[in-house]
């Protein structure tokens, strides 16, 4: 519940109700399918029903034909357009060429082979079914291990091996720690594909003015300025003639975090056709055709001491690409190879990385985007070690944390841990469960003949993703703070929300600083025609870097509004606070929008001195901030359905200094979904000829209310380091922390019948069949 | 076809397809976008709205089944310039983030006090069990929901 305010009280670690709210409450924000622009057209894409097949025609007479149609377009006309682009640079990596319709061959299911453009969203849609195209199928490959399998169908001809990189990376002496190891432990464990599933669709409207050589593009996106800079290069357009609009986004979650064909599509569709054009993506699209998240395959070995301590983590992995890369896709593996020693301390580690192709869409960053998958993986192997050991889950962890006292610690992976408590994370969460307890219940339980677990995870995270050579496009991040001559405040962030609340937040920080109300600040973004360049929202780091720059912008707009004060009362010897400068010796003071519209007026300027109040500040953070926390499930499992019941979801999560915790509470939870859907129920599948069995919501299980356990969520508070805030990230955090947690609880339950791991999705049918047979030989 | 209806007590009058879906009547004849669409196959709940007072997910309706309804949408909840209390609800307890499901969900929730003035957690998980949410994990949705409840009182 949100707590009310007065209006000279500090605003930051306040549960502030959020400013973005009231529209979006009220029906009355305006997403881009709810724009309407006069003139506009609608666009209807003609898709590949085929995994991998030749075009030998395509014939669209019918279509141009009908009534109401007024343009189609296919892979021939859009040729001279630039390939949707990769951000990734990997050595030897290979990149296929992407055109933004397929041009002699398609490569997934959903592939986009033509546009039909009609005045009316109807019309389209069934011109679209006239397009006719005259396929020659051929053999795909769905899955990435057999797509590594010799002779296996090449997903493109030019690469037979379907390999796209291979990446190894080194820390410490890996062999020699191997050599050492009492034990030495084991596991395949999938990250299985899954559908970010955004609960607004893609959706693009591009409004070309032929005159001005200007176009707008509308569109849902977390990265409004990256669109306009590389879909303007796709389209040969000079990019200030390009305007890109993010208007309210409908959550993205990663999946709009990247550059699709359809954006320039549309671009070009409206220059061709000198309307504006609309392109709303299907649902069915959306689970065809935006990009996929995780897929993987990780062999991990970790050796250990009898004594449970970690000498060395070994980790092969086997990246599910898809058919293209899109903005990130051959990065994202890295990430997990950056954060596979966990929090733990050893120095010993050895990755590869095959990234392979398959006939599927590209997968791509997913929230958590790589760290997910291997604190999935690390938290498993270090259940599977304890097991071994026979030691307790929590015991081995607490052995093996970086102390804290180590901070800043640098890991075998190159990264630098900021600051840290991770037993206190730990300690607090068994506390809170009542852990000593909890594993009496289930010895008992067990003799009962009951199935009972409970399951740990520790995790950290790279969050306030990142200092810029540490990222493909900039990894810092803009602010703009305006006080215009009236005394109101607008902030323009180069951040790019779409539901993480810092229109609010950020409106936090200015009214603290400026010690003005917070109804008097705006916070804008979303438009490179307002806001100045900026990187966008995703990795956990708008906040702690955007939030940051608009800090930085503050405190030289105080520096201004001393300046201008000390002017007016004729003093040099001056304070700003709550809102006025003031004159030390005299008492005399001035509120704020006097010394705003005193700055606009400049009549009585000092020398060398700039009129106005504005003020950008770009900031590059150091380094990455990382959070950490500790998650804890109670699990009951019903033997006869297989059905697991969640008893209690424990979350104490380390995100730094806390600005308003309601909102922070909000991302936990909704991370936490998130990642219990991975954990219990969502898989993408693919069959063997490529076709998508789960691409509706029908067949992909999301989770829904009465699914959903409560989710008690707690902090320790460990401020970062790296930024004036001491702010970390939190909106991957629960969903890092789930899903290890809850298959830890599963496996626990089980583990007396010899259950060792299993691959999520923890689906009743899977432990039913599992319990079928445990325990019985 | 010609249909005559009620949204949100003002009297609505049009020459529509009679394949046209009654979200894309509102959306795009009417103008009132407030109601979402998440799927077009009645599974995600974006789309929910109150006709003759029943929840309904407009996608699922054509606009010539609703020929002499009464509508109300997302835009005619509030009154007089304030909200409805769940629509207050909703803002006070954090129940929206991006905010694409919250009309659909603010007006199933409207349904469930409808239908019952003191729902319990689990009778409220089941009432919005057809309205999807990727972002909050529905935990301030509950809250938001027994917060109206306590506050209709
Ligand atoms: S749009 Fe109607 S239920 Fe999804
Ligand atoms: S608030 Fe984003 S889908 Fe519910």
């Amino acid at each position: 519940m949100a707590t009310t305010i007065t209006k000279t009280e500090k605003l930051i670690g306040k549960r502030i109700r959020r400013r973005e709210d009231p529209r979006l409450i009220t029906g009355t924000a305006t997403y881009v399918d709810d724009m309407q622009l006069a003139g506009m057209h609608y666009a209807s894409i003609v898709r590949s029903p085929h995994a991998a097949a030749k075009i030998r025609s395509i014939d669209i007479k019918a279509a141009l034909a009908a009534p109401g149609v007024v343009a189609v377009f296919t892979g021939k006309d859009t040729e001279q357009v630039g390939p949707v682009p990769c951000g990734g640079s990997l050595p030897g990596l290979r990149v296929p060429h992407h055109h933004i319709l397929a041009t002699d061959r398609v490569y997934f299911v959903g592939h986009p082979v033509a546009v039909v453009v009609a005045a009316d969203r109807y019309v389209a849609r069934d011109a679209a079914d006239l397009v006719e195209v005259d396929w020659e199928v051929l053999p795909a490959v769905a899955d990435p291990e057999k797509a590594l399998a010799p002779g296996a169908p090449p997903v493109h001809p030019q690469w037979p091996d379907n390999t796209a990189f291979t990446y190894h990376q080194e820390g410490g002496d890996i062999d020699k720690a191997f050599a050492e190891a009492d034990v030495i432990v084991k596991q395949r464990i999938v990250s299985q594909r899954l559908v970010p599933v955004a609960m607004e669709t893609r959706g693009v409207i591009a409004d070309w003015r032929g005159a001005d050589r200007a176009l707008t593009l509308y569109t849902s996106t977390q990265v409004p300025h990256l669109v306009r800079t590389l879909v303007a290069g796709m389209l040969g357009l000079e990019e200030n003639r390009m305007r890109v609009v993010a208007p309210e986004v409908g959550g993205g979650f990663g999946s709009k975090l990247n550059i699709y064909a359809e954006e320039a599509l549309m671009g070009f569709v409206a220059m061709k056709i000198n309307k504006p054009v609309k392109w709303i993506e299907s649902r069915r699209e959306n689970f065809l055709c935006t990009i996929h998240g995780r897929g993987h395959v990780d062999y991990f070995e970790v050796a250990a001491k009898k004594d449970g301590t970690i000498l060395g983590i070994k980790l092969k992995l086997i990246q599910d690409l898809g058919s293209y890369h899109q903005l990130l896709t051959p990065v994202i593996p890295t990430l997990s190879v950056l954060m596979m020693p966990g929090l733990y301390r050893t120095q010993n580690i050895r990755a590869d990385i095959v990234g392979v192709f398959t006939n599927c869409v590209p997968t791509d960053a997913y929230r958590g985007a790589g760290r997910p998958e291997a604190t999935h993986g690390i938290e498993r192997m270090v259940d599977i070690l304890a097991d071994e050991l026979k030691m307790d889950p929590a015991e081995i962890r607490l052995k093996n944390f970086v102390q804290k006292e180590e901070f800043p610690f640098p890991t075998a992976t190159g990264l630098m841990y900021d600051s840290g408590d991770y037993s206190a994370p730990l300690a607090k969460v068994l506390d809170l469960a009542g852990y000593q307890e909890l594993r009496a219940e289930q010895a008992k339980a067990q003799a009962a003949g009951k199935l009972m677990g409970v399951g740990l995870c520790t995790y950290g995270e790279i969050c306030g993703i990142g200092p810029s050579p540490a990222t493909p496009a900039g990894g810092w991040e803009s602010a703009t703070v305006k006080i215009e001559p009236s005394g109101k405040v607008t902030v323009m962030t180069g951040s790019c929300h779409h539901g993480q609340g810092e229109e609010t937040t950020f409106a936090m920080i200015a009214a603290d600083e400026l010690g003005i109300g917070i109804d008097d600040i705006l916070v804008v973004r979303g438009d490179t025609a307002i806001v100045q360049y900026g990187i966008g929202t995703f990795g956990s780091r708008a906040t702690a870097i955007g939030g940051t720059a608009l800090y930085f912008a503050l405190q030289e707009m105080k520096v201004k509004i001393k300046k201008f004060g000390a002017m007016l009362l004729e003093s040099d010897d001056v304070t700003f606070e709550d809102g006025r400068v003031t004159c030390n010796k005299t008492g005399n003071s001035k509120p704020l929008a006097e010394i705003a519209g005193a700055s606009y007026r400049a009549m009585k300027l000092p020398p060398n001195t700039e009129p106005g109040l504005n003020v950008t500040y770009f900031w590059e953070p150091p380094n990455f901030t990382f959070g950490f926390g500790a998650h804890f499930i109670v699990t009951d499992i019903d033997r006869d359905t297989g059905h697991i019941k969640i008893r209690r979801y424990i979350a104490v999560d380390d995100c730094g200094n806390i600005l308003n915790p309601l909102i922070v509470d909000g991302q936990v939870h909704g991370g936490v979904a998130q990642g219990l859907g991975q954990a219990l129920w969502e898989q993408a599948v693919y069959d063997d000829n490529g076709q998508l069995v789960t691409g509706e919501f029908m067949d992909y299980v999301m989770p829904r209310a009465h699914m959903m356990p409560w989710v008690e969520s707690h902090h320790t508070i460990t401020p970062s380091p790296v930024n004036p805030l001491g702010v970390k990230g939190v909106g991957e955090a629960g969903t890092i922390g789930a899903s290890p947690a809850l298959v830890n609880s599963v496996v626990d339950a089980l583990s007396h019948l010899g259950v060792r791991h299993i691959d999520m999705p923890l689906t009743p049918e899977k432990i039913w069949k599992i319990l079928q047979t445990a325990g019985k030989n | 076809m010609k249909i005559n209806l009620t949204i949100n007590g003002k009297p609505h009058s049009h020459d529509v397809e009679p394949r046209l879906l009654l979200i894309h009547y509102l959306r795009e004849v009417v103008g009132l976008t407030g109601s979402h669409i998440g799927c077009e196959t009645t599974l995600c709940g974006a789309c929910t709205i109150e006709m003759n007072g029943q929840a309904v997910k407009s996608c699922t309706v054509f606009a010539v089944q609703a020929d002499g309804a009464n509508l109300v949408t997302i835009e005619g909840l509030a009154s007089n310039g304030k909200h409805h209390a769940m629509q207050e609800a909703f803002w006070n307890q954090h129940g929206a983030q991006c905010g694409f499901c919250t009309p659909g969900m603010i007006m199933a929730s409207k349904q469930i006090l409808d239908r019952n003035p003191n729902p319990t957690d689990e009778e409220i998980r089941h009432g919005i069990e057809g309205n999807l949410c990727r972002c909050t994990g529905y935990q301030h949705i509950v809250n938001a929901v027994r917060a109206a409840a306590e506050a209709t009182k």
